[in-house]
Parts: structure tokens; C-alpha cells; sequence
């Protein structure tokens, strides 16, 4: 009989798939990839594993990192948490970086034991970043130079004063512009990632995350960045074997490019319409764009997509009072590139239960980050602070529906 | 409709049993397997308190145990689907070289994937234990050669038949590093009167490396150090780690052990060279266990705490607190004999669970840290002999990573249901 038991309490427990957890509703969160093809799944599989890994000083880790992993800014492919914020240095106007033989244009914010902390430079000016959310930018990567020049066209004559523009630079030597990519006259390109949208493609993203985040070379930044108060430029002499080898590289640009992009939850509930239809009135849409629409991509589930990013691409004057001073590319210091709103409402669960927002996590509220925008936004900022509180509530519900 | 016919199949086979025996009978063999010695022992005797058979006239006697199951587990909804592990086999040696004079070692084959899933994962095949005693007095003993640190009590009584669950307590290998063994030498003794018993041990080993704050892991694991094979040859720090630990028992009351293990963990110097401050750790590990004398439940508990002197301007991924432990209650329903065995017994179990990896907050924001897991693990395990136990556990865990964040394919609600053997032989 004792056995008995035994047996039938393994069985019928094995039988009953309510005492295992169920998948996670994706639009709570774990959003996994698109529609791939097998082989490319299990490439998906192994860029995940590379993309949660925790690097050590052993496998390329430091001396100089702000985080262990890539996971360690974007849990669950979402934002980052201001324990791994950023600091970038050294450029404050459209000429470029004065202060790259000094470490620029990031700041270890940590370093391996026995090595001196890094400090920002005297006369550098700074700001601090947070991880933006990880989910949905191999869309944001396949919508073509095209539409974005559409969309900075479409400001031209824009009331309030929006004058949006894509962010050119020029391209690091081996980085291979994007299919369809449009060339301006002195040899710069589009750029869209990053906080002020200075980079071009996931592939140099991925490579600044790596090198820049993890001090972890490869061979698009074969050398590490280094303190220039104890150490020399590693760059004067030949660079050793990549610290991530090209597979695993190549796995992790592929696993964030076919991320899905975040689910809206109840986007059918009055309250949240409302509240959409109040964010078009007051002119957030303007340049947070609900809809855009990807070109041609060699992952069959990326192209010709419409998506909800509520972004523009572009990069806009956010006012003084989001002036750090330092910039990227052709953007002023107060430029910011329009933040995807995607996944803002999901924000709480991997800031432990707080809400950073904004570039640097000033905003600790959807609508303290609204009043805190300006320049451009002034007058969208203005409208919903004239808003009533009904109406009001309605476009927070909304926005954290997102 | 599969699983029905074969419920009907399992139960028709068992409930039509016969004696019928197509194994050798083991203990034909002469057997120096002790009795229920539990009332006149401390924890610290774990590592001889094992059923041994003896080999003819020699001095020599030799045991050991294996551990195998099969597990389904989910994550987030992930499940890797039926799994099936043969996690232990160890082997003891003992010998009694003179009658004051006693040497023990095991050799162990381990490959737990829920042990340890750091550095150390995969199939090992390592001397868990190898010294020699030597009594000068019932209370002063000394001890050399491979030692097991006397950290809490399960680093000394882990042995898988010993406990109702296949899963060993997350705390003390996933923040704990059992089974922790070291080189080195100490001294240990007891002190027995009426009802009560006192033990100690001291010993001076090797120990931690760089290991613990710089692992796949990406947080403060001291089982890192555990994959740092040569340091039963050469210590990181060059410092020697103390482990001490002191044990008291009522025989009405139960035991209460206090224990501590401190050691200089980095290498801090090359050649003579100073490259770096010695940094620290310690650890306090408290442990109780009792047997209600009525309804003979049994409880065991052991939480314990670390504290791990960090490098400056170094990431709060790696913390320099940790905290957990466990408690488990077992409670037999039916003891006597059972399908034709003496001394069986049937045993409800639960273990409830906690492990914080990251205690303190972030200096960036001053929010708390989380990384922490809860789990609880009902059970049944059945008892042929005191000496075999099969056992089917189901958990229920949660768990936060550093964000708080409980939403992740490694993270968040996690289930399963496991059944696996275990036994002495």
C-alpha cells in the first residue's frame, strides 16, 4: 500500500500541469522572439545564454566595467536600474570627443581589484544614462533611412516649435552601414540607438555594450578602454584575441534584433483609449509616433512590419533643463533622441518597484518625466499640465498600459 | 489514459507482491552498521556515523552511498521536460589503525545540477574526505589531512539517505558551499553528562579565492571556491581559514550547534610583492535539531550568515551580506512493519526555504537589493530501512534577482515535482 501511494502520488501529480507554472503572458514582460525558423531559434537560444552570462575577470571582464553582463542592465530585455547607470564624458559639442586619450567617452564606474578608479577628467563635461529597454530594437533597427527623413520633414512646420532631426555620425572603420542606409554629403549616416541616438546599427551597439559596459573586447573594439591615470593607451600595441569570440558575438546581436516587441496590456479598456486619444490631442505623438513601419530585413519576421514604439527616431531639444552638457554625434547637449515609450508601464518591476525615468532616472514618475520636459516639448508639457484631472489620469492609465 | 492503464499495471504488480528475492543478500556480509545511535551523538560525528561492513579480520571497513532521481521542473513556464540523475555515489573508507588511532576518507562521484550551478557544475570525481584521528583524551583529539569544515551542521551530515528530500537546502550549497572540505588540521572532543553532550572543533585549512567575487554567477557564490581544486595543495591568501564550531545536546531538548569559519580569501600578494589589501570573510552559521519525544517529529534547522569584505569601487552585483537557511519537518504516520519490512516507515516531510543573496541596499538609489528565493517543498519518503529512503518531493519557489525583477526564463515562479532514492550500502 505504501508504494501504492507513492506511485499514484507521482502520477497523478506528474499528471496535473496546474501544479507547474504556466508561460508568463508576454505582455507582462518575458516577450521572447519573433517567428523563427529553427535553426534560427536555437542561434536565438544561444545568443540568450551569451546575453544573461556573467562575465569574470577570466573571460574578459573589466579592469574597467559598469556591469558584469548584459542582463545585468536589461533584466528581462527591459530598462536598466540606476545601480548600472552610466556615465559618459568628454564631448559637449558636434566636433566630436576632446577627451578620448583620457578613457573617453565612458567611465568605468567599477573596476577589478588592484586597479585605480577611473575618474571623469578635469574640464570634461559629463551626464549619467540609463539602460534603455532592450525589447522590440531589431524593428527599430529595419525601419528605413527613408521613413525617418519622413519624419523630420513632417516637423518642418510643426506650432509648437518641434523641429526634430536624425542624429548623423560618422561610422567607427569597421562598421558596415545598414542595408538601404542613406549617406550624407560628409560621409556621416543616420545613427537611432542610444540615449542621444548616436549609434548606427545593433552590431555597434552590441560592440560599445561590450567594450564600453563590460571591458570586454572583440573584434569591432579589439582594444580594452583603459584609466589614463595609471595605465597606458592598449592601443599602442598589437591587440589580443578577442575576449568574446565572433559566434558568440554574432549569437547576441542576433538574440536582441529578434526580440518581439513589448505587448500593450488592456488596450481595449475605456480608460486606456481615453487616455490614448488624450495623448494624440496634447501632441506627445508628435514626436513619441505610435506607428512606424520596418523595410525589408533578412529575418523574414522583422520586414515590412507596423509596430508601436512611440518613438521618431530623432533626436529633439528637451530644453535646459535636461542639459547635461555633453553629447554624441551631430545632437546639441540638450538634444535627446525620442524614448520608446514601449514597456514604460513594466519600468516598476525591474527598478524594484520605483520608476526611473528620463536618461539618467531623474524622473521618479511617468508624470514627473512629463513636467520635466521642455524645449520642444514645452508645449505638449504645458497642455497636459492644463489638463483636467480626469482626462489627466487617462493618459497616465494609458501610458502604463504601454 | 496512458497514465491510468499504468497505475492499474504498478498497482496489480504491488498489491500482488511476493517475496521473491533477486538479489544478493548484502547482509549475509558481516555488517558493523550501528544502531539508532542518535540520542549519543552530536552532529560532528556525521562523518563515522555511517553503516560500514567490515571486511573478514581486517581493520579495514568500507560503505557508502548513492543518490539518483528523476525530476520535472519549470521556470517562467520553461520546462527542460523529464529528467533523469544519477547525482551521487561515495564511497568510505575506514580503518582503525589502533584503537585510539582511526582513519576515514570518501571518494565521491558528484554531478547535482541543483547543487551547485556555478563554477563547479558538471560530473566530479573528488576525495570529499581523507584524515586521520588521533585521541589524546575523549576531549582533546586531533585531526589532519582532508577535512570536512565544520560549517552549520549540514557540511557535516549531508549524506543523501540521511533526508526526505533529493534537493539538498539552497542556502547551504548555493550560499553555503557544502560539501566544503579543506586541508588541514584541528582538534575536536566531547563531554557527555547525564543528558547532555558538548562537543567542539577547531581547525586551521585552506580555503577561499577571488573565486567568490568573480564568477559565472555574477554574485557573491561562495561555492566558486569549490572548483579551485589546487587548493588542497596551495592557499589563495597564503593565510590559514579557522572553522570552529560548538555543539551542546539535551536528550529531551535537542542539539544546538554555533559555528564560525573565517578566512583571508584573495591572494594579496605575488612573490613577496603586495598587490592587493587581504580582504576577508566570515561566516556564522547557527543549527538545531530535536525529535518531539510523543509524536517523534523531527525538526532541523540551520540559517546561517556571511560577510564578505569587498574590494573598493566594486560592483554591487557582488554583495558583502548574505543570509539564508532552511527548516526541515518530518513526521512519520506509519512506523513498523510495512510489506514485509521490520523497521519501515512512512514519513510526511516538508522544508521551507530562504536565500538572500544581496542583503543591504544600493548606494545609487539607498532601495533595497533583492536577489532572494523562497521555496517550500511538501513530501512523502518512504523508509524500507533507516538506511534507504525513497522519497517524492514537489517545490514551489519564488525568486527576485537583484532588480527585483521576478520575471525571467532563470527567475521567477519556479515548480517541479521529484522522486528519487537514496541509500546506504
Amino acid at each position: 500500500m505504501v508504494v501504492l501511494s507513492i506511485v499514484l502520488a507521482v502520477t497523478t501529480f506528474s499528471a496535473c500541469s496546474k501544479l507547474l507554472p504556466s508561460m508568463i503572458d508576454p505582455s507582462q514582460g518575458l516577450c521572447g522572439p519573433v517567428s523563427l525558423s529553427s535553426a534560427q531559434t536555437i542561434f536565438f537560444s544561444k545568443g540568450n545564454d551569451q546575453f544573461f552570462a556573467n562575465r569574470t575577470a577570466a573571460t574578459g571582464l573589466g579592469p574597467f566595467f559598469v556591469a558584469t553582463g548584459c542582463g545585468s542592465c536589461h533584466s528581462s530585455d527591459n530598462r536598466g536600474h540606476p545601480f548600472t547607470i552610466l556615465t559618459r564624458f568628454g564631448q559637449s559639442d558636434t566636433t566630436g570627443n576632446t577627451f578620448l586619450n583620457e578613457g573617453a567617452p565612458q567611465l568605468g564606474t567599477f573596476n577589478l581589484p588592484g586597479y585605480t578608479p577611473e575618474q571623469i577628467p578635469a574640464g570634461a563635461s559629463s551626464t549619467k544614462l540609463i539602460a534603455p529597454i532592450t525589447a522590440g530594437v531589431g524593428f527599430l533597427e529595419a525601419v528605413p533611412d527613408s521613413e525617418i527623413l519622413a519624419l523630420a520633414a513632417a516637423n518642418e512646420n510643426n506650432p509648437d516649435g518641434v523641429r526634430g532631426h536624425p542624429n548623423y555620425n560618422t561610422l567607427p572603420a569597421n562598421i558596415t552601414p545598414l542595408n538601404g542606409a542613406i549617406q550624407r554629403s560628409d560621409g556621416k549616416y543616420i545613427c537611432r540607438f542610444g540615449r542621444k541616438g548616436a549609434v548606427h546599427s545593433l552590431i555597434q551597439q552590441v560592440a560599445d555594450a561590450y567594450n564600453h559596459d563590460m571591458g570586454i573586447t572583440s573584434s569591432f573594439l579589439p582594444y580594452n578602454p583603459y584609466n589614463y591615470l595609471d595605465q597606458t593607451d592598449p592601443a599602442s600595441a598589437p591587440p589580443a584575441a578577442p575576449e568574446v569570440t565572433s559566434d558568440d558575438f554574432n549569437s547576441v546581436v542576433f538574440y536582441v534584433t529578434c526580440l518581439q516587441t513589448p505587448v500593450q496590456r488592456n488596450p481595449n479598456d475605456p480608460t486606456v483609449q481615453r487616455g490614448n486619444l488624450v495623448f494624440t490631442q496634447i501632441g506627445c505623438g508628435t514626436c513619441h509616433q505610435q506607428t512606424l513601419t520596418t523595410g525589408n530585413s533578412p529575418i523574414a519576421a522583422l520586414a515590412y512590419q507596423t509596430f508601436n514604439p512611440f518613438t521618431d527616431l530623432l533626436v529633439h531639444d528637451m530644453g535646459a533643463g535636461l542639459d547635461d552638457g555633453y553629447t554624441e554625434g551631430n545632437a546639441k547637449t540638450s538634444e535627446w533622441r525620442t524614448a520608446p515609450l514601449w514597456g514604460l508601464g513594466l519600468a516598476p518591476q525591474v527598478q524594484g518597484g520605483y520608476t526611473y525615468l528620463l536618461h539618467d532616472g531623474r524622473a521618479h514618475s511617468i508624470e514627473e518625466a512629463i513636467r520635466l520636459h521642455g524645449g520642444e516639448a514645452t508645449a505638449s508639457a504645458n497642455r497636459f499640465n492644463s489638463l483636467g484631472q480626469t482626462d489627466k489620469n487617462a493618459l497616465l492609465t494609458f501610458l502604463k498600459s504601454l | 489514459m496512458k497514465i491510468t492503464i499504468l497505475t492499474a499495471t504498478l498497482s496489480v504488480l504491488f498489491l500482488s507482491h511476493q517475496p521473491v528475492y533477486a538479489q544478493i543478500d548484502s547482509t549475509l556480509l558481516k555488517s558493523s552498521t550501528p544502531g539508532d545511535t542518535a540520542k549519543r551523538s552530536l552532529t560532528m560525528d556525521a562523518i563515522y556515523n555511517r553503516p560500514f561492513l567490515k571486511l573478514g579480520k581486517t581493520p579495514v571497513s568500507i560503505g557508502g552511498y548513492v543518490e539518483s532521481n528523476w525530476q520535472k521542473v519549470s521556470t517562467s513556464g520553461i520546462s527542460a521536460g523529464n529528467q533523469f540523475q544519477f547525482r551521487r555515489f561515495s564511497l568510505f573508507v575506514a580503518s582503525t589503525i589502533s584503537s585510539r588511532i582511526k582513519f576515514l576518507s570518501e571518494i565521491e562521484y558528484e554531478n547535482d545540477p541543483t547543487g551547485d550551478p556555478g563554477d563547479a557544475a558538471g560530473p566530479q570525481f573528488e576525495i570529499e574526505y581523507a584524515a586521520l584521528d588521533i585521541e589524546l583524551h575523549p576531549l582533546l583529539n586531533l585531526r589532519g589531512g582532508m577535512i570536512v569544515n565544520p560549517i552549520g551542521a549540514f557540511n557535516q551530515n549531508h549524506d543523501g539517505p540521511k533526508w526526505e528530500f533529493t534537493d539538498r537546502p539552497i542556502a547551504m550549497t548555493q550560499m553555503l558551499p557544502d560539501t566544503w572540505s579543506n586541508t588541514g588540521f584541528g582538534i575536536y572532543g566531547k563531554h557527555y553528562t547525564n543528558h547532555w553532550m558538548f562537543g567542539y572543533e577547531f581547525y586551521l585549512t585552506g580555503g577561499f579565492n577571488d573565486s567568490i567575487i568573480d564568477n559565472t554567477q555574477g554574485k557573491t557564490f561562495l561555492p566558486a571556491a569549490k572548483s579551485n581544486t589546487s587548493r588542497f595543495t596551495s592557499s589563495a591568501s597564503g593565510t590559514p581559514m579557522y572553522t570552529g564550531k560548538i555543539s551542546i545536546r539535551n536528550d529531551r531538548i535537542g542539539e544546538l550547534g554555533l559555528s564560525f569559519m573565517s578566512d583571508v580569501y584573495n591572494t594579496w600578494e605575488i612573490e613577496g610583492a603586495p598587490v592587493d589589501s587581504k580582504r576577508s570573510l566570515h561566516v556564522y552559521d547557527v543549527d538545531f535539531n530535536t525529535t518531539l519525544p510523543k509524536s517523534h517529529t523531527a525538526i532541523t534547522t540551520e540559517w546561517a550568515w556571511i560577510f564578505v569584505q569587498m574590494p573598493p569601487n566594486y560592483t554591487p552585483e557582488y554583495s558583502n551580506k548574505q543570509f539564508g537557511g532552511f527548516i526541515d519537518i518530518v513526521q512519520p504516520i506509519v512506523r513498523g512493519k510495512i510489506l514485509g519490512w521490520d523497521n519501515a516507515s512512512l514519513n510526511l516531510a516538508v522544508r521551507g526555504e530562504y536565500v538572500d543573496w544581496n542583503v543591504g541596499k544600493f548606494r545609487s538609489t539607498g532601495t533595497r537589493m533583492y536577489n532572494d528565493l523562497w521555496s517550500i517543498m511538501p513530501g512523502v519518503s518512504f523508509r524500507p530501512s533507516s538506511q534507504t529512503v525513497l522519497r517524492f518531493n514537489y517545490r514551489r519557489q519564488k525568486s527576485r534577482d537583484i532588480t527585483g525583477n521576478t520575471i525571467g526564463a532563470s527567475i521567477g515562479p519556479t515548480a517541479g515535482f521529484n522522486f528519487g532514492l537514496s541509500t546506504y550500502f
